[in-house]
């Protein structure tokens, strides 16, 4: 990124503006990796990152894939995120927790065997 | 609200996506110096086409970089790279490669927290540059397993000389790997999925 670029993709700027000046993605609960599902199609006149993040997510996809798929950073994503889930536009399902129980990670083993 | 046009975003490709049973997820972090590897292992194993995330970090946290050439600046790109592995039908896992700029890695929010754990590679020719990434996981008390990744031209050490080197206790596997071999790569994470097991299970015992 050069100083001279006015309206680069992350600029701060251009992010305030999409979040509308919102910060603290923290409060949504968002992990990298919590799978977004969309739970209703994109409408008409919606914020278009808004909609775009309900047409990559009619199946489940990691906040952070939203983020690659957007080119947006995943500290906006949250943001985005925080809204719709706020409006029930689309269901997070929580990671696993962050101590895994032996049984996931009996999962891993055998599924990465079988690869 | 954004005024200028927005590209159409493609989305995954249909073969990359999830199926609908998918429930939750966990994260591994592979880190390492410069040109060690990164990349290529993620690549190695992924199901989807790696893809890029990136996040702007302010520098003001962040003490006086080591680098040379590398300027002082307010804000600074971070690119994290990273691919999936569908582990069965509910459980999907994620593998993140750190980009070279180790002093980042630990500023970006969420990417250790909750990872089962890391895989840090180690090219012999330049052992110093996985040093401080060491002291930092462990530090931070993730679990981590170290692959040493065989190039070529490379020298290679015998396990005593790089635990000696690399200040490893002997609880730490150690093993060589071709991050450009997807079974190679599969293998050092099963080699920290294995180790993750034993640690749970002592944690277990007592
Ligand atoms: N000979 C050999 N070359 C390798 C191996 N792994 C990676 N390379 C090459 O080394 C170069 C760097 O690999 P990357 O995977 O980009 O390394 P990286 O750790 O992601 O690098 P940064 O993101 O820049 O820190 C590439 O040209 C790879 O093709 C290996 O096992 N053997
Ligand atoms: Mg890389």
């Amino acid at each position: 990124m050069t100083p001279d670029d006015e309206w680069d993709e992350g600029t701060p700027e251009r992010l305030y503006i999409l979040t509308g000046g919102r910060s603290g993605p923290e409060e949504a609960g968002l992990d990298l990796v919590t799978l977004i599902v969309a739970r209703s199609a994109p409408q008409i006149g919606m914020q278009p990152e808004h909609e775009s993040i309900l047409r990559v997510c009619e199946s489940p996809l990691s906040v952070v894939e939203i983020s690659a798929h957007l080119k947006l950073p995943v500290s906006i994503v949250t943001v985005l995120l925080a809204d719709l889930l706020a409006e029930e536009r689309v269901e997070a399902r929580a990671p696993a927790p962050s101590l895994p129980d032996i049984d996931i990670i009996k999962a891993v083993i055998h599924g990465l065997q079988n690869l | 609200m954004v005024s200028r046009t927005f590209e159409t975003v493609a989305g995954p490709r249909s073969e990359d996506t999830l199926p609908s049973s998918a429930t939750s997820a966990v994260k591994i972090v592979i880190v390492g110096g410069f040109g060690v590897g990164k990349t290529t292992l993620v690549r190695s194993v992924s199901e989807i086409r790696p893809l890029t995330t990136e996040e702007t970090m302010t520098q003001a946290s962040v003490s006086v970089d080591d680098l040379e050439g590398i300027e002082r600046k307010s804000m600074t790109t971070v690119a994290m790279d990273f691919g999936r592995i569908s582990i069965d039908d509910e459980l999907v896992l994620y593998v993140f490669g750190t980009p070279g700029q180790q002093r980042f890695w630990f500023l970006w929010n969420g990417l250790f927290e909750g990872a089962l754990g890391a895989v840090v590679l180690v090219d012999t020719r330049r052992l110093e540059a996985s040093f401080d990434v060491l002291g930092r996981l462990e530090e931070s008390q993730t679990p981590f397993v170290v692959a040493v990744n065989a190039f070529d031209e490379a020298p290679s050490y015998s396990d005593e000389e790089l635990r000696e080197a690399l200040d490893l206790t002997d609880d730490v596997p150690l093993l060589v790997c071709d991050a450009r071999s997807r079974e190679s790569s599969k293998g050092v994470l099963l080699a920290l999925m294995r180790y993750l097991y034993s640690l749970a299970m002592t944690s277990e015992a007592t």
